[in-house]
């Protein structure tokens, strides 16, 4: 047989159907829905008198709306609190295979609750009204982001119709720094590539820095794959990806997880597979990176400059890069790490899992946020995120350093709730989106690292993890 | 689904890149829970100096003078021309919702991010790619005549420039043929229900952790 890639193999287990055109009917295993993407779909569903076609192929939790302190006061927003209450009752109507509402001990970001329930396995089509759905393919799955439509779609047939995608193969490597992290690796990835350069792939992240990284830090990865352009990031299955799996609630047992297990080991790009495209990056001399712009492409390494768009030949881009300095109130050729900041937040589906929180309480460990930085937010990505820090004794570190321990959800990093930043307010976020308005209106986003969020808070400034004794 | 075949309508330039569904519709205005009256915070963030929430009376707003789409000449335009990227960042469909409440049937760039792309045609959008030479003569002609009109014809797959050039677009055929005759997609898929089943029952027995 052909050498095929992880794409291909899992691309060609799910058609149903395929049209003359080449658009196929791929069938849906696992359907995530939150409060923001689904009422319409619901709605839209009973308007047409139609069932859902497979509940227990549906998990579902609230996360954008749901505040991130005073759990006991409720959702103050009126509107926000009718969106998170139009999901518990279309959850209660429909039925799912699991609901994790607000205040639930299991509640939180739906990217991190699927993988630490098990719910997320390898082999599995992957949907959810939210482009960050590409985190789940750090599994091996063919996981990409829909519109609100399409999960009307899903809900009635289990079906998505779908053009396949391109490949392209991204690989990584050598051994990363210390102090180097996933965060920087998709930066860098992002800054070679540009954020339309994955568009029309399904990128595959190998190379032996991709191997090294644990699973976490390959979601970090898959995560932003949507930043580069692509729908869907993969990962492929070695003993890291079973060793996470086994025992989660969600996980197969006994014989079926043997049988799941020997499947799940041929999810991998076979030798000599050919892929449309393939980037090559050097993990050895990638470090900590910032964002100095309103898009994840304009990204530079610490140590750099912020760039000088009258060196920029393309129009368009030049134009792009002055609109972005203005936005940003930052001028060209200054020195990122002498750009203050004024808050700073640790969270999102990015990095808000424990290995996140580990790397920044290490460096926000016996230290304190400086006078200038008015709020440093930590905010964990699920109700057992959370526990776990707990356990460790991470959020008596963080409160120690002058940081805000608070409940899960998706926080600061779209700023749906409370959470979000001041006009012309600065700050180093460990989300993924640095758009304009993107954590509040007006306010300006740097994305870097767990551990980079943590070593800005400290300094007031960004500043380097590596030289943080 | 509302149907596309043709449209003689006026066009609005947005000259830049990488135009995401967050400028095209802010975050707070996704709490609603229903799929309509997003047009008046289309671009909410450059269209007004305030910020705006959800439920607000915008006609008392004050609006950015600069922003193209509150400029006089581009009123009423039904054709969006824009550039690389456009749609990027966020699945959420109230972008595509937005524009066509606005008022849009077209946006033409040179490329879309492809989850806005493909939500666009599920609300009788049509997103038309064109090479980027065609873009920049088609921004020449915008900028430099008031009233500039184009003509879209989704049955020929052309554009027609007043001076007459006919530009032809490529579409999948799949995705014209709904969006001519505005046919609603899961109708279409529910007539392979067997294959579904099909498949789902094969499925169950080779993959059976598959269902809980």
């Amino acid at each position: 047989m052909q050498a095929q890639t992880l794409y291909e193999k899992l691309w060609s287990s799910h058609v149903v159907h395929v049209e003359d055109d080449g658009t196929a009917l791929i069938y849906i295993d696992r359907h995530l829905v939150h409060e923001v993407t689904s009422p319409q779909a619901f709605e839209g569903l009973k308007l047409a008198g139609r069932k859902p076609w497979r509940v227990d192929s549906i998990v579902a939790t609230a996360d954008h709306n749901t505040p991130t302190d005073h759990w006991e006061m409720g959702i103050q927003d009126p509107v926000s609190r009718q969106q998170v209450e139009t999901l518990d009752s279309n959850i209660r109507e429909v039925g799912a295979l699991a609901y994790f509402p607000f205040k639930d001990e299991r509640q939180g970001i739906v990217h991190v609750i699927g993988p630490e329930n098990g719910a997320t396995l390898p082999g599995m089509t992957v949907v959810c009204g939210d482009s960050h759905t590409s985190t789940h393919g750090a599994f091996a799955c063919l996981a990409h982001g829909i519109g609100t439509s399409e999960v009307e779609h899903v809900m009635a047939t289990q079906c998505l119709l779908q053009k396949k995608s391109k490949t392209m193969l991204v690989r990584v490597d050598g051994q990363l720094g210390a102090g180097v992290t996933a965060k920087d690796v998709v930066l860098a990835i992002i800054g070679r590539i540009g954020t339309a350069g994955g568009t029309g792939y399904a990128i595959e992240f190998g190379g032996s820095a991709i191997r090294s990284l644990s699973m976490e830090g390959r979601m970090t990865i898959c995560n932003m794959a949507i930043e580069a352009g692509a729908r869907a990031g993969l990962v492929a299955v070695d003993d890291q990806t079973v060793a996470y799996l086994k025992d989660r609630p969600f996980s197969p047992r006994g014989d079926q997880w043997d049988r799941a297990v020997a499947y799940w080991r041929t999810l991998h790009s076979d030798d000599g597979a050919v892929f449309d495209a393939v980037v090559e990056l050097d993990a050895a001399v990638i470090k900590p990176q910032v964002t100095w712009g309103t898009s994840p492409e304009m990204v530079a390494a610490i140590d750099d400059c912020v760039p000088d768009p009258t060196l920029e030949k393309d129009p368009v881009k030049r134009e792009g890069m002055e609109r972005a300095l203005q936005y940003m109130g930052l001028n060209p050729r200054t020195p990122i790490n002498t750009i203050t900041i004024d808050k700073v937040f640790i969270g999102s589906c990015t990095n808000s899992r424990i290995e996140d929180l580990r790397a920044a309480a290490f460096v926000a460990r016996g230290r304190h946020k400086a006078a200038n930085v008015k709020l440093a937010l930590v905010v964990p990505g699920s109700g057992l995120v959370k526990r776990q820090a707990e356990a460790e004794g991470l959020d008596k570190i963080f409160i120690a350093a002058g940081f805000e321990w608070r409940e899960p959800g998706c926080s600061m990093c779209l700023a749906m709730n409370a959470d979000r930043l001041e006009p012309g307010e600065r700050c180093a976020s460990t989300s993924n989106r640095n758009f304009e308005g993107r954590q509040g209106a007006g306010g300006r986003t740097h994305l870097v690292s767990p551990a980079m969020a943590a070593a800005a808070a400290i300094a007031g400034r960004f500043a380097d993890v590596r030289e943080l004794a | 689904m509302n149907p596309f075949r043709k449209l003689d309508a006026l066009v609005a330039p947005m000259d830049r890149a990488n135009v995401d569904t967050d400028a095209i519709i802010p975050k707070q205005f996704l709490k609603s829970i229903k799929r309509s009256g997003f047009g008046p915070n289309l671009f909410d963030e450059w269209r007004y100096l305030d910020v705006g929430q959800p439920g607000q009376d915008n006609s008392g707003r004050p609006r950015n003078p600069d922003f193209v789409l509150n400029q006089a000449r581009y009123q009423g335009a039904q054709i969006l021309l824009t550039r690389d990227n456009f749609g990027c960042g966020s699945s959420r469909e109230h972008a595509p919702w937005a524009l066509e409440d606005f008022g849009f049937r077209v946006i033409i760039g040179p490329s879309f991010a492809d989850i806005f792309f493909n939500n666009c045609f599920k609300n009788g959008l049509l997103p038309i790619k064109l090479d980027a030479a065609e873009v920049d003569a088609l921004f020449a002609q915008c900028l430099g005549a008031s009233g500039y009109r184009l003509n879209v014809d989704l049955e020929t797959q052309t554009v027609t420039r007043p001076d007459g050039k006919v530009i032809p677009f490529s579409v999948d055929p799949f995705r014209r043929e709904c969006l001519l005759n505005g046919w609603d997609d899961i109708g279409l898929t529910l007539r392979h229900a067997d294959r579904i089943r099909e498949f789902e029952a094969r499925r169950r027995i080779e993959q059976p952790w598959l269902f809980a």
